[in-house]
């Protein structure tokens, strides 16, 4: 070879690119229902092979087979519909709000609603999510009251956040939803200190880490992932792989290692990958995990694999990296429209009824909005005081801020 | 009395907070079987349980960020980055995480952690054992930051430390674990054993965060030091024969302002002596604050003395530290300014 000796640098690409054909050829898609079910005890050793598989329940016929399904009944798949339709015109509604220039910022969630809201209802209450920007399901799917998320958006004088974060990086720890930091992957080591902490306690508690494919490669990803192996901590190791981190294809972050769950396996951290826009296996596959957990034995590594319908956020523009076909593309298809179909077939729903939910949900959307509006938007209306942006510094103002505040006239 | 070196009156606190509070947790490298490098957590692995005294992986973004996870569920982790000089890797955790979780969640979350460390030189350990990284943690708001000079403060302020609602970095001054070290490395150093500051009350006491010392009162001129600079300064003025007023800070952050500016009226001059580097150092802070309090009563433009913008060397040692004959110049030249 003319260039025998020469060292090559190399780095990945996406297949395709803005004006090319979307192509998910090389994406393996098992079938529904194919992957077995290992009892909660296994061996890890043994289901290596299920990092580099999907756990899928729906089939393309819009029916729940194989051994991951059954768990839920029919009401509670219909408000799982509900939830994820709630959320989408949640989006819709905010993103619109920050076009409007209500807001700075908003980040939505188009396609990969099935992740957070099929979550929730694996944990239980007193349960604690770590979550990154990409979870809010996790508040909608807890009752978690509309009105108060959109005050934290428009950062007005309800806003329980009192005006200090970025909107959508909520706060809850009555619905188990930890404060978004908006710094990434800091939350997933926090996890697993939170679920050692309940080990420690002998309380019955478990946490969830939530992190996505690009900020894997943080170091925080990988001491969480020692810590939670060598302690056995109660967690679920959640990472939403959607295919992008802003412009950057998932190839980066994932590098040579095949797939993310594929990151448990050097731990001996049992690690699945499961269809992120499946409503049932998500759900599924959680309870898994969380019955892990809580019998002491260890955490559980999830991939969800899903796609990135939407921006990153309002600030990002799509089109600029990658086709603008290439979400109709994704083989895993859209999770609202999987589940409406599987319930259609269940025969507990319509397309008629599903037109009139939402609506319905458009509606109740539109009347929280309202709400919020009458406590201020971020320029206009009621906003928090000068006064809030000094306290909660510390559990007791310092002498030096408050000769600040003084300075500031409030 | 008992008299304790500061190894033992840390070990003191956590033992005492341990046996008063479930929810005092202790961990890092080698802390748990072994009681840690210096062996301040020497027998508590046996006395409190492998939960709550434990060896962590070599991670200290994962030893903080842990931590966090932990208060934020209820507990109140005191956890051991092993140098002062490891703990980079936790800063973010500790800038981004730690000092802003109550602000950002409105108090919904709070940490309530100390994250103690070994800091400052004098033991020839060169550039990864000898940094004294604490304007580091001064600059950021929602965090308070301590130095004690002694064993009885360091166990009066690390209980405070660790019952304190927020975020504490406590340093440990590594050179004083032994003994008061004045800076005179050719000399033996006095133990513990034989200086008043040795004595340590057994059981429950706490000295408040943001309360300075004043070590020796004087007239002629202010002091402001903290960690191994208290006894610099101590060892300065008795060599000079200036009668200087030397104030032990012992806490950064909360800084106690009142204390500084009526020694500074009264004495109208003032040296602000640190082991870390000069520039930006906390050092510049002091200086700025006494000049916007005391500025129509300084007789003197106020001094700085600290290690040299350079990363702290080895055989270097003691031209980089700074000594009594420094410090001692520096007095000389304040009084005849």
């Amino acid at each position: 070879m003319a260039d025998a000796g020469m060292l090559r640098f190399h780095v990945p690409e996406p297949e395709v690119r803005p004006g090319g054909t979307p192509d998910f050829s090389n994406v393996t898609i098992p079938k529904a229902g194919s992957v077995p079910r290992p009892e909660i005890d296994v061996d890890p050793r043994t289901i290596r092979d299920m990092a580099f598989s999907i756990i899928r329940v729906l089939n393309r016929a819009g029916e729940a087979v194989g051994p991951w399904a059954g768990l839920l009944t029919d009401e509670e798949l219909l408000e799982g519909l509900r939830n994820m339709m709630r959320l989408r015109t949640f989006d819709a509604r905010m993103q619109m709000a920050q076009r409007q220039g209500k807001t700075s910022f908003y980040m939505q969630h188009l396609g990969e609603e099935a992740v957070s809201s099929a979550f929730r209802k694996a944990l239980k209450p007193g349960d604690m999510n770590f979550p990154t920007y990409r979870q809010a399901g996790l508040l909608i799917a807890d009752g978690y009251p509309m009105v108060t998320m959109m005050n934290q958006i428009y950062s007005n004088e309800a806003d329980p956040l009192k005006g200090r974060q970025l909107p959508i990086m909520y706060s809850s720890k009555e619905h188990g939803f930890f404060s978004i930091s908006g710094n990434l992957a800091t939350q997933y080591i926090q996890a697993v200190g939170w679920a050692m902490a309940s080990a420690i306690s002998n309380d019955s508690r478990i946490a969830a880490a939530w992190i996505g494919d690009g900020s894997t490669a943080e170091s925080d990803f990988h001491s969480a992932l020692v810590f939670a192996s060598t302690y056995k901590a109660p967690v679920i190791l959640n990472v939403v792989n959607n295919q992008w981190a802003i412009s950057t294809f998932q190839g980066i972050a994932r590098g040579g290692s095949g797939t993310f769950a594929a990151r448990g396996l050097g731990f001996g951290i049992p690690a699945l990958r499961v269809d992120g826009n499946d409503y049932l296996a998500v759900h599924a596959v959680a309870k898994w995990a969380a019955e892990r957990a809580r019998k002491n034995l260890g955490p559980t590594l999830v991939e969800y694999v899903t796609y990135r319908a939407g921006a990153h956020s309002s600030s990002d523009d799509p089109s600029a990296y990658r086709p603008k076909a290439e979400s109709d593309a994704w083989p895993l298809g859209d999770p609202i429209i999987r589940l409406k179909n599987h319930l259609i077939h269940r025969k507990v729903w319509s397309e008629e009824r599903h037109t009139q939910a939402e609506a319905e949900i458009l509606e109740t959307v539109i009347a929280a909005q309202k709400e919020a509006e009458s406590h201020g938007t971020l320029h206009a209306g009621g906003k928090p005081s000068t006064r809030d942006m000094f306290e909660g510094v510390y559990a007791e103002m310092p002498p030096h801020l408050r000769r600040q505040r003084q300075q500031a006239g409030v | 009395m008992p008299r304790r070196t500061m190894i033992e009156a840390i070990r003191d606190a956590m033992d005492v907070s341990m046996a008063r509070d479930e929810r005092v947790i202790v961990y890092g490298e080698d802390v748990g079987f072994f009681g840690g490098v210096f062996r301040c957590t020497q027998g508590l692995q046996a006395k409190y349980g492998k939960s709550r005294c434990f060896d962590a992986p070599i991670s200290e973004s994962g030893i903080v960020g842990s931590a966090i996870g932990m208060a934020a569920y209820g507990l109140r982790p005191c956890v051991e980055v092993q140098f002062a000089d490891y703990v980079y890797p936790a800063y973010d955790q500790i800038v981004s995480e730690a000092a802003r979780l109550r602000y950002r969640s409105n108090g919904d979350f709070t940490c309530p952690i100390v994250v103690r460390m070994p800091t400052g030189g004098g033991i020839f350990g060169g550039q990864t054992h000898s940094q004294s990284p604490e304007a580091l943690f001064t600059h950021v708001s929602g965090l308070k930051t301590v130095v004690p000079s002694n064993p009885h403060d360091a166990k009066g302020l690390l209980i405070a430390a660790i019952e304190d609602p927020d975020p504490v970095i406590f340093l440990e001054p590594k050179r004083l674990y032994n003994g008061p070290f004045d800076g005179h490395h050719d000399k033996p150093v006095t133990p513990w054993s034989k200086h008043e500051l040795g004595e340590v009350a057994d059981g429950h006491y706490t000295i408040p965060l943001g309360k300075a010392a004043i070590r020796r009162p004087g007239s002629a001129v202010t002091v402001l030091a903290y960690g191994t600079m208290v006894y610099v300064a101590e060892a300065a003025a008795e060599e000079t024969g200036i009668d200087a007023e030397i104030i032990d800070l012992r806490t950064l952050l909360p800084l106690d302002l009142d204390t500084i500016v009526a020694s500074v009226k009264k004495t109208g001059r003032c040296v602000v002596v640190h082991e870390a580097t000069l520039t930006s150092g906390f050092g510049a802070e002091l200086v700025a604050l006494v000049q916007e309090n005391c500025f129509y009563q300084l007789e003197a433009p106020v001094a700085r003395v600290a290690g040299w913008d350079t990363p702290y060397p080895h055989a270097q040692e003691w031209e980089y530290f700074p000594g009594p004959a420094r410090v001692g110049r520096a007095l000389v030249e304040t009084m005849e300014a």
